[in-house]
């Protein structure tokens, strides 16, 4: 018999913090390459259209950027909420939410527009997903209702919203009776940083800005601290002052309006429309972003790219070695799985130990 | 309401709540062991697509039974050793083990996309199911539904009058004293998680074999967490989740029968009443907070590090 037996180490270990991500990343790749060894694919071709290709070329980094923007955001929030211990898994609806608050002014309103068209839009957005957020928040403080379930119930209840506004009231009048709104107008649709190179659009500086103030609050502030100790030992936080119900609040709140922001972002800057479904799960995978960036908000960027790159590269692959782009969600999945089991390197020796059938147990 | 329409009705809300029934029961019997698995959804939607490949493969809707059945259990192996052996966090992982189970699971089933399905066929059982009325609802049901129902009492009865139940039980509520008992807290864990990945397995086989005959991607649709929930609403105890199952039954059916009547509230609404229900319900419970604490696992989501 072989047992895994795990010893605290007296201190966590620095090098593990550094390189746990580095580490996770090296085996999701070896993991990769058995999988495309058992489709019959080369193993080298398939990684190397998955992480490489989209790189090479100034379209795909354009795409990269799109894709990373609402990554990050959602991530970013989602760091204070894990961080306070509030787990908030229904960003993807909070995203939806926002995407529709937005976009009420261009579609209720097309005859409206002007510079002030787009801050409005932003800020409903923020507006809508923050609002959306506050549901499991005040559930969690006024009943204690699990956070987890509450939050992916409403991901299902904002779908099914979405596709009734934009199959019933929302639909394009003059659209044919496809299932989509009426496209915005040019007032309405968030720019492209540098127009002459492709279409990625503000979306992902906000995401860049964002992370960086958030990394500023969490790490330099008492605000910061506060996080922590309330996500570490509620009963610490305690005794010193810190509301564990406000804390609730504010995690709910900023997590939920900065994915309201991605939503509106996407839609506004990516889509241009409301359409049944504005999201490939970019809710979900945020929450793998916000632990492979080790819920640390600059760290969450470099892991947003590289979430945003198995995006791009699920789709290089289907068209260039003829694999499923559903290979992407596995890999996702993989390498939350490699995250986490490399962070107990962090906190914990790792020990494989044999022992002696009969004398094992204890 | 003539007995003819009363029978048809019950026979669906069975349908609609026997996966249901069984995904909450393995779960109960993992979080009864003090481990939170959120990974349901995605072990249950891999029984799913399991279920449905070994049966198209082997012709025999048994076989994709027995398939999804292991395929479960070797798929929460994968959060046992994680959770288990590496200590790592039971939300974090669990969500990982559902978000792969749903990409592993479409990629899987890409080609068995509009395939048609093997049914799952009912068994008569011989002259208990010629009793009028009762004999139609309870003895010419589907091999699962029969599962459904004595697992509800086995695990009814292991849970709260066996030793083992007793010990799984004290794992749950007290992981250091289990341990200075001379328990193996980890293997009672290891067992009960893949208990639970078990019947996740078969609760996913029942949509693709009976519920629905057919693959479609995502076609758990939040069963898993519907589970999770009818988990908390029972406050751990397998008798209640029987009800509560029936309850979200009968809810996905009254909304089928109201789109289908034509009911003029959006269709949408109506698919949306499962999930509005659950959180319902979850406030309701959780408002009686005595109840609610007298009743969870202590250690629930904690883990354990043997100190030797």
């Amino acid at each position: 018999m072989i047992r895994i037996q795990l010893e605290k180490r007296a201190q966590h270990s620095a090098i593990f913090s550094l390189t746990s991500p580095l580490i996770a990343l090296a085996i999701t790749a070896t993991l990769g390459a058995i999988m495309f060894l058992l489709l019959g694919k080369s193993p080298t071709a398939a990684l190397y259209s998955y992480f490489i290709e989209p790189l090479t070329d100034m379209w795909s980094i354009h795409e990269l950027m799109i894709k990373a923007a609402p990554l990050i955001l959602i991530a970013t929030g989602l760091s204070i909420c894990f961080l306070s211990n509030n787990w908030n898994i229904g960003a993807e609806g909070q995203f939806i939410l926002g995407g529709i608050f937005g976009s009420a002014l261009p579609i209720l309103y097309p005859e409206f527009t002007g510079p002030m068209v787009l801050p409005l839009m932003l800020i409903m957005g923020i507006i809508g997903g923050a609002a959306y957020a506050t549901i499991p928040a005040f559930l969690k403080a006024k009943f204690s209702t699990n956070e987890i379930l509450s939050s992916l119930m409403l991901v299902y209840v904002a779908q099914l919203f979405l596709d009734w506004l934009v199959r019933g009231p929302w639909r394009n009048p003059e659209g044919f009776n496809f299932p989509e709104s009426r496209t915005f107008h040019a007032d309405a649709i968030l720019p492209e940083i540098w127009f002459a190179s492709g279409r990625a659009h503000w979306g992902f500086a906000f995401a860049i800005i964002i992370a960086v103030l958030m990394w500023f609050v969490l790490n330099k502030t008492l605000k910061g601290f506060e996080v922590r100790v309330l996500g570490l030992s509620p009963r610490a936080g305690r005794f010193a002052g810190f509301s564990e119900n406000k804390m609730i609040y504010t995690a709910f709140i900023v997590a939920g309006g900065l994915a309201g922001l991605a939503g509106i972002s996407e839609v506004s800057g990516a889509i241009g429309q409301l359409r049944p479904v504005i999201s490939p799960g970019y809710g979900f995978t945020a929450i793998i972003v916000a632990f492979l960036g080790r819920l640390n908000p600059l760290g969450i960027i470099a892991a947003g790219l590289i979430l945003a790159l198995s995006y791009l590269g699920g789709e290089a692959a289907q068209i260039s070695i003829g694999v499923s782009n559903k290979v992407s969600a596995v890999f996702q999945g993989l390498l939350l799985f490699s995250v986490l089991a490399c962070d107990t390197l962090i906190h914990y020796k790792i020990k494989i130990v044999k022992t002696m059938r009969g004398k094992a147990a204890l | 309401m003539t007995p003819e329409i009363a029978i048809a009705i019950f026979l669906t809300i069975a349908t609609a709540a026997t996966p249901l029934l069984i995904a909450a029961l393995g779960e109960l019997v993992v979080e009864r062991s003090g481990v939170l698995n959120l990974g349901v959804e995605g072990m249950m939607v891999m029984g799913a697509v399991t279920g449905f490949g070994a049966a198209q493969i082997t012709g025999s809707a048994y076989l994709g039974l027995l398939a999804a059945i292991i395929c479960g259990a070797l798929f929460s192996l994968l959060f046992g050793v994680l959770t288990l052996s590496l200590a790592t966090n039971q939300v974090a992982t669990g969500l990982s083990l559902t978000l792969l189970g749903l990409g592993a699971s479409g990629m899987i089933g890409e080609n068995f996309i509009g395939l048609p399905g093997i049914k799952l066929k009912a068994i008569e059982i011989p002259l208990l199911s010629d009793i009028p009325v009762i004999g139609r609802l309870l003895f010419a049901q589907d091999l699962i539904f029969y599962i459904s129902i004595l697992l509800t009492i086995a695990i009814w009865y292991f849970v709260f009058k066996t030793r083992a139940g007793l010990t799984l039980r004290s794992v749950g509520d007290n992981h250091t004293s289990a341990h200075a008992l001379g328990i193996n807290v980890l293997k009672v864990r290891y067992l009960a998680v893949m208990f639970g990945g078990a019947c996740a397995g078969l609760a996913g086989a029942h949509l693709s074999l009976v519920y629905t005959p057919q693959w479609t991607e995502n076609m758990t649709a939040g069963r898993g967490w519907i589970a999770l929930a009818l988990v908390v609403f029972a406050s751990w105890r397998p008798l209640r989740i029987v009800a509560g199952a029936y309850l979200f039954g009968a809810v996905t059916i009254a909304q089928f029968h109201a789109q289908a009547q034509g009911v003029a509230i959006p269709s949408q609404l109506l698919s949306s009443l499962p999930y509005i229900a659950t959180i319902i319900v979850l406030v309701l419970i959780s408002t009686n907070k005595r109840m609610t604490m007298k009743n969870t696992p202590a250690s629930l989501g904690k883990p354990f590090v043997p100190d030797r």
